[in-house]
């Protein structure tokens, strides 16, 4: 009976001392695809957010960013960060369903989130309906800042910048390794994001005078990509132009296997041919895949802060970042910066703050020139790479400047691989 | 083009065998005791993760472990149904769909929680490397699962058509109270078609795992053809699945390859509503 009683008071103060705690911690929403084909990608993009998190929460400031190690946020007196993660399972309906409940039930101050630009666009609606920040970091599709909303900012280049990237790449390959291409082909998947690149990628070939011999979108969930590779095999491409999720990245790269399908180059849209799990499930089959990243391991040369933070996720999860991982992490910086700027939770505040957010370069571990968002909430100092599998690893090919190895060219064929 | 167009046609018979497959015990199960397994994926998707870690952790081929895949999975689904379908088998048809249901997301669940939702595949497999004749080429992993796929489904059809166990099953699948009175043991035949319905989408997921990744949510992909097949096959009919499972491959990857790949399930499911509609009993199914 003392022992009951005992119980019930140790009960009774945990519920006092929980709106007391609630005011000492920062409550923001991050909405990916916990469950589902892209889980695994979402529980990367969650352990680097976390890992953000907890960074800004403790107290170690050997990183060298600004806010890490800060002990929480200093303008809300040490307010500590808590991430209230919520699972979209790759569906648009239920990143806006968990958006709201976030918003409604979770009391978060903003949003981040959701990796698939299908979802991002009906959560972030969710968040302008109700006037909470959301703060993007990793989808790429171009019209989700051209919807005139004032709640919404990106991290992230999205797909224009990447697609223009691509084609200068081509260019100026072509001009230093003297290398021809003239037909390019186009394969994507589906949804918000596939469409969106295949239309930019056939927009840029067309200016910059290449032809587009075969554009084949497909649904992501395929059971089998055999039609849209003999598609692609008959129209003998130079160049294939790649955006596609995970499992369907591993899928189509074992049918052009089983096909014999070998192209020049496989130029991909970074997603799934840049997950970890990508090179860990194809092997050897993905040398020589080359994709616009926003970030690589090998940049720590020049940027040693990409090997100190990269070591800290090594310890927790032994995994290395990468180009989504890597963004998750910066958004949440990005997002503590502005309400720490704020010095309030208000979403106005926050708003305001995220306006006029200013990150230099060096505080970053992407290698972009900073952060600094434009009128429609997207960054403007964002700036994509582009890497290419050797040996099985993601290397800096482009730009020239940043590469530390140089492009191999035409594809190995699939038996010297 | 003809070369290519065979190539588009053999593709799709391969891939539609392995879907007859998948369809065989969904439409066993759905044929004897009228209940729709939503959770028939999840069967798929433990058939390949157990042809997974028998190769990543004892380096067993996926081949060669097969018959245990098969063997485990009839226990996984006669237990199943000794556990918790029996409850429910003359319960509203709301409840028979939740309860499945449910089980599909516990088994996901379980999948995701035990082997996490990292991707996996089987690499180094005993068949493997492509074969290639006439200007046409085929993954060999692609063949073996097509010809793995027959052999099961055959297997399936001749218990159904000469043993007497088979039989009994087909009777109680007829009529399960006049099977009874002939001393057929209702429960017994449910269980064991809850068996080998479980062991074909096994051996399916163990043929899959040579070529296709692994991962908790996999089944998804495949149930919607499966129950497509059913349907179309007519409702409990394993030639009819079979039949049906060929014709859908077939039109699958050459419509795609003919039209837009984006619309190659609208070409799948109109197929489905006009054989639907022009014969409800599905193409074998008994009206």
């Amino acid at each position: 009976m003392i022992r009951l009683s005992r119980a019930a008071s140790l009960l009774a103060a945990l519920c006092l001392a929980a709106p007391a705690a609630a005011q000492e911690e920062v409550r923001i929403g991050v909405i990916y695809p916990l469950t589902g084909a892209a889980a695994s990608t979402g529980l990367e993009l969650k352990n680097a957010a976390q890992l953000a998190a907890d960074l800004i929460n403790g107290t170690d400031k050997s990183l060298g960013l600004a806010l890490a190690g800060a002990g929480g946020l200093p303008n809300l007196h040490h307010a500590k960060i808590k991430l209230i993660f919520a699972d979209h399972q790759g569906n648009p309906q239920v990143g806006a369903s968990e958006a709201e409940r976030l918003i409604t039930q979770e009391k978060v101050a903003a949003l981040g989130g959701c990796y698939f630009s299908s979802v991002t666009a009906t959560a972030s609606q969710t968040a302008e309906r109700y006037g909470i920040p959301f703060l993007n970091g990793e989808s790429s599709a171009p019209n989700l800042t051209q919807r005139g909303f004032k709640w919404f900012f990106r991290t992230t280049p999205h797909d224009e910048l990447f697609v223009r990237n691509s084609f200068e790449f081509l260019k100026d390959l072509e001009k230093r390794k003297g290398v021809h291409v003239k037909r390019i082909a186009i394969l994507a998947e589906n949804t918000e994001f596939g469409t969106g690149a295949a239309a930019l990628q056939e927009k840029f070939a067309k200016e910059n005078g290449y032809q587009v011999v075969a554009k084949v979108l497909y649904p992501p969930k395929s059971t089998q990509l055999t039609s849209e590779v003999q598609k692609l095999k008959a129209a003998q491409p130079d160049v294939v132009m790649q955006s596609s999720y995970l499992g369907d990245a591993i899928l189509s790269v074992k049918t052009y296997k089983d096909l014999g399908f070998l192209p020049t180059a496989l130029v991909a849209n970074d997603a799934g041919f840049n997950d970890s799990e990508f090179l860990k499930t194809v092997g050897k089959d993905g040398n020589g895949v080359i994709s616009r990243e926003v970030w690589a391991l090998d940049l720590a040369a020049q940027k040693p802060v990409i090997a100190k933070a990269n070591a800290l996720l090594q310890a927790r999860h032994h995994v290395n970042f990468n180009g989504n991982s890597a963004r998750a992490f910066t958004a949440i910086f990005a997002l503590a910066d502005a309400i720490n700027r704020a010095g309030s939770t208000r979403p106005e505040a926050i708003q305001k703050a995220l306006r006029e957010t200013h990150i230099p370069g060096d505080q970053l571990i992407m290698p972009w020139g900073g952060i600094q968002y434009d009128a429609t909430g997207q960054n403007k100092l964002g700036a994509g790479i582009i890497v290419q599998v050797q040996d099985g690893k993601y290397v800096t090919v482009w730009p020239f400047a940043l590469a530390s190895k140089d492009v191999a060219w035409p594809l190995p064929a699939w038996d010297k691989r | 083009m003809t070369q290519i167009l065979l190539q588009t046609i053999l593709s799709g018979v391969l891939i539609g065998l392995v879907y007859a497959l998948v369809a065989v015990g969904l439409t066993l199960i759905f044929g004897v005791m009228d209940i729709v397994n939503f959770a028939h994926g999840e069967f798929l998707m433990l058939g390949m993760y157990a042809s997974f870690w028998g190769w990543a952790l004892w380096k067993l081929d996926p081949l060669f472990t097969l018959p245990f895949t098969a063997l485990g999975l009839f226990a996984v689904g006669a237990l199943l149904y000794r556990l918790v379908i029996r409850r429910i088998i003359d319960a509203p048809m709301l409840s028979q769909v939740f309860t499945t249901f449910g089980l599909m997301i516990l088994f996901r669940g379980l999948a995701q929680y035990l082997w996490s939702p990292d991707f996996r595949s089987v690499e180094h497999t005993v068949v493997a490397g492509k074969v290639a004749f006439a200007g046409l080429s085929f993954g060999l992993p692609q063949v073996t699962a097509a010809a793995g796929a027959v052999v099961t489904t055959g297997a399936v059809w001749w218990f159904l058509r000469f043993t007497r166990l088979g039989a009994a099953l087909e009777a109680t699948a007829a009529d399960k109270e006049a099977a009874a009175l002939m001393g057929i043991d209702g429960q017994k035949m449910f269980a064991l078609a809850w068996g080998i319905g479980a062991a074909c989408a096994g051996v399916a997921g163990a043929l899959l795992s040579a070529t296709y990744p692994i991962f908790p949510d996999v089944g998804a992909s495949f149930i919607l053809v499966a129950f497509v097949l059913v349907a179309l096959g007519g409702f409990g009919s394993v030639t009819g699945a079979f039949w049906a499972g060929i014709l859908v491959g077939v039109v699958e990857v050459v419509g795609g390859f003919l039209w837009d790949p984006a619309y190659k399930m609208v070409l799948v499911l109109s197929l489905y509503l006009l054989v639907v509609w022009l014969r409800p009993q599905g193409l074998l199914g008994k009206a």
